[in-house]
């Protein structure tokens, strides 16, 4: 175990790299993913070390290579799927969801699909609508799917190795903003992460403040400033979306009586309001403030930097938010 | 023409008629109430399935869309779990979780059953690229109808499949309707086996009414595909009896066009007058095989609707592994 710094990038790259040197089976393809290193770099120099028949260009035909690679699943192999971004992914939707998701159910149990389907998710920077979507609650509405969206490198690495030795098909969510950033943490070559446990980041006493994926980082950032208002915040980062991991949530909420939900996607039908449902179903008696709730506002996202400004949650409404919730701590 | 020994013709015969009378029996207990939801009988097609199984190797591999009994009959899976499956029992194919539109034998490298149109294809096209990545000489044979031949994902399919010459054989069933629309009224040509020709991938038009003119360009269809030439394009002329599915009476096409192709080209009809005719087998011959068949259904029937429904507790079985 070494103590060094790592970007997610990295940390993404040497999870595949690893997997694929201890199990011939795995495979990656995508587009831009061999000869151009990747379009975000995540897979740079996994060609010169694993040639091209395991990591595969494909042509621009998302939902013909989503099932395709389903298929390889099917009959044995272990496919990766790289989505150059998974607003591309929704052409493929219907391969994840009706031949990934269901296939072993319908059949009885004869069938198993491991897969993992990756790439980066939400919203990057002044991309507009069609390339700037969460898609967490979209797939974690759906049994079969397992659902993953870690934020910093250790989780990235130890979640997606955990993710390409899961039998069942796999979401795995990541961000491109968070890509280039660095995590110093421990690392070894079996470093692994069991799927559906969140991670307390940091513990407090006032409030619960639930994210993940790129809006952990900001609340983190806004814990520290609650501190300085003298709020002490819980940051959880859940890092599977789907099974939730519904038990430290709920400890969590009864010992600080308070939680704030903050996300990227929109707010209809969010996670937020999954774990807003379950809070209320199961540890109403604990809560001394209404839940809140923070996501995109309910619209397209728009192009202009003021306007996007507008649209995505920040460090700040996570304080301004968390301080509602706390009024008279 | 290809010539069988007596063995293999009656084995054929055989096979084709089990299809044809199980699928009867399919339609007269979805009548009854027993089976449910969409049901989707092959019933005209049987030459197709059994001509092409004589054709496979062992470990070949087969996948199609919903219509899909008759190629699991054809693989020799146990029809006694297939019927239990269309009614929803424990002891089917599938526990009961799937239903007429998704049956699956991975012993007997079955794949299903897939109930959205087109999204089969792929998948096929990923089998055959599964066996291409092991380094074997399986074949994938990938089934789908005229409909599904206009589905964005098929084309997506064939560029990949020559792009890296995937060995499968994407084999249309083109019973000339797609649910009610005619293949005239969906697509710019009549000539699906063309379809392939913008991705260099080769077509190949066979009368899938004759099990004899199945096997014998079928075979040759399998032996390009095995040889590592990359895919080819097989369109099998045939027809459909009954409607689309069970909830469809089929009032788009006249009687008189189905009696036509029930009188002249029916496959197990003709077979057997083939059969008579070549003096492979005579009627008596014929005749027992009939009766084998009766006395197999009833043995079918009786045990799918013995086979109790699967328990409540196995409800969420099999989500994930």
């Amino acid at each position: 175990m070494t103590v060094q710094k790592l970007t997610v990038r990295k940390a993404l790259c040497e999870a595949m790299s690893e997997e694929m040197r201890s199990d011939d089976k795995i495979f990656i393809m995508g587009e831009e993913v061999a000869e151009y290193n990747g379009a975000y770099k995540v897979t740079q120099g996994m060609l010169d070390e694993f040639g091209s028949k395991r990591v595969i260009d494909t042509p621009i035909t998302e939902h013909g290579f989503a099932g395709l690679a389903v298929g390889a699943a099917f009959s044995g192999l272990k496919p990766i799927v790289e989505f150059m971004t998974f607003n591309f992914a929704m052409q493929a939707i219907d391969q994840i969801i009706n031949s990934a998701a269901k296939t072993h159910y319908m059949s009885g149990g004869q069938v198993k699909c491991p897969i993992v389907f990756r790439g980066p998710n939400g919203a990057a920077a002044r991309v507009g609508a069609q390339h700037s979507q969460c898609y967490a609650a979209w797939y974690g509405a759906i049994p079969g799917l397992k659902v993953i969206s870690p934020y910093n490198s250790s989780d990235c690495k130890g979640l997606l190795k955990a993710a390409i030795r899961d039998p069942n098909p796999v979401i795995f969510l990541e961000n491109e903003i968070t890509y280039g950033m660095e995590f110093e943490e421990d690392y070894d070559d079996d470093h692994i992460i069991e799927i559906g446990k969140a991670d307390i980041k940091k513990s407090g006493s006032d409030i619960t403040i639930i994210a993940f994926s790129l809006m952990v980082g900001y609340a983190l950032e806004a814990a520290e400033e609650l501190q300085q208002l003298g709020i002490s915040a819980e940051v959880i980062d859940l890092r599977t979306i789907r099974p939730l991991d519904r038990e430290t949530i709920i400890e969590s909420v009864k010992k600080t009586n308070r939680c704030l939900i903050a996300e990227e996607g929109f707010p209809f039908a969010s996670i937020g309001s999954e774990i807003s449902a379950m809070l209320v179903e199961e540890a109403f008696d604990y809560l001394d403030a209404p839940i809140g709730r923070l996501a995109s506002i309910d619209c397209p996202l728009p192009y202009a930097e003021n306007l996007e400004r507008l649209a995505l949650p920040k460090k700040e409404d996570i304080v301004r938010k968390a301080q509602e919730i706390c009024v008279g701590i | 023409m290809v010539k069988l020994n007596k063995e293999d013709s009656l084995k054929i015969y055989k096979e084709m008629l089990l299809i044809r009378r199980f699928e009867e029996k399919a339609g007269q207990l979805y009548g009854m109430g027993l089976i449910a939801g969409f049901c989707h009988l092959y019933i005209g097609q049987e030459a197709i399935a059994a001509g092409m199984k004589y054709n496979m190797n062992k470990d070949d591999k087969v996948i199609t869309t919903y219509r899909d009994h008759g190629h699991m009959i054809s693989l020799e899976s146990d029809p006694k779990k297939i019927m239990a499956e269309l009614l929803g029992r424990k002891d089917g194919c599938s526990k009961g979780k799937g239903g007429s539109m998704h049956l699956f034998d991975l012993e007997k490298h079955f794949y299903g059953g897939h109930g959205i149109v087109g999204a089969s294809v792929p998948i096929g096209a990923g089998l055959a690229f599964a066996d291409q990545y092991k380094g074997n000489d399986n074949v994938t044979l990938c089934y789908f109808g005229d409909g599904a031949a206009h589905q964005g994902q098929v084309y997506e399919s064939f560029n990949m499949a020559k792009l890296w010459n995937l060995p499968v054989l994407f084999i249309i069933e083109n019973n000339r309707y797609a649910m009610g629309t005619s293949l005239k009224r969906a697509s710019s040509i009549d000539a699906l086996y063309k379809r392939g020709e913008g991705f260099n991938i080769p077509g190949v038009q066979i009368n899938g009414m004759n099990v004899l003119e199945v096997i014998k360009e079928g075979k040759k269809a399998i032996d390009y595909v095995r040889s590592g030439k990359g895919p080819i394009l097989v369109e099998m002329d045939t027809y459909r009896y009954r409607g689309h599915s069970m909830s469809d009476p089929a009032t788009y096409r006249s009687k008189d066009e189905v009696s036509e192709k029930k009188k002249n080209h029916d496959p197990i009809l003709s077979f057997k007058s083939h059969i008579l005719d070549k003096k492979i087998a005579n009627e008596d011959e014929i005749k027992a095989i009939d009766k084998e068949i009766k006395g197999q259904i009833e043995e079918i029937v009786k045990f799918a609707k013995e086979s109790p429904e699967p328990d409540e507790s196995e409800i969420f079985d099999n989500i994930y592994q």
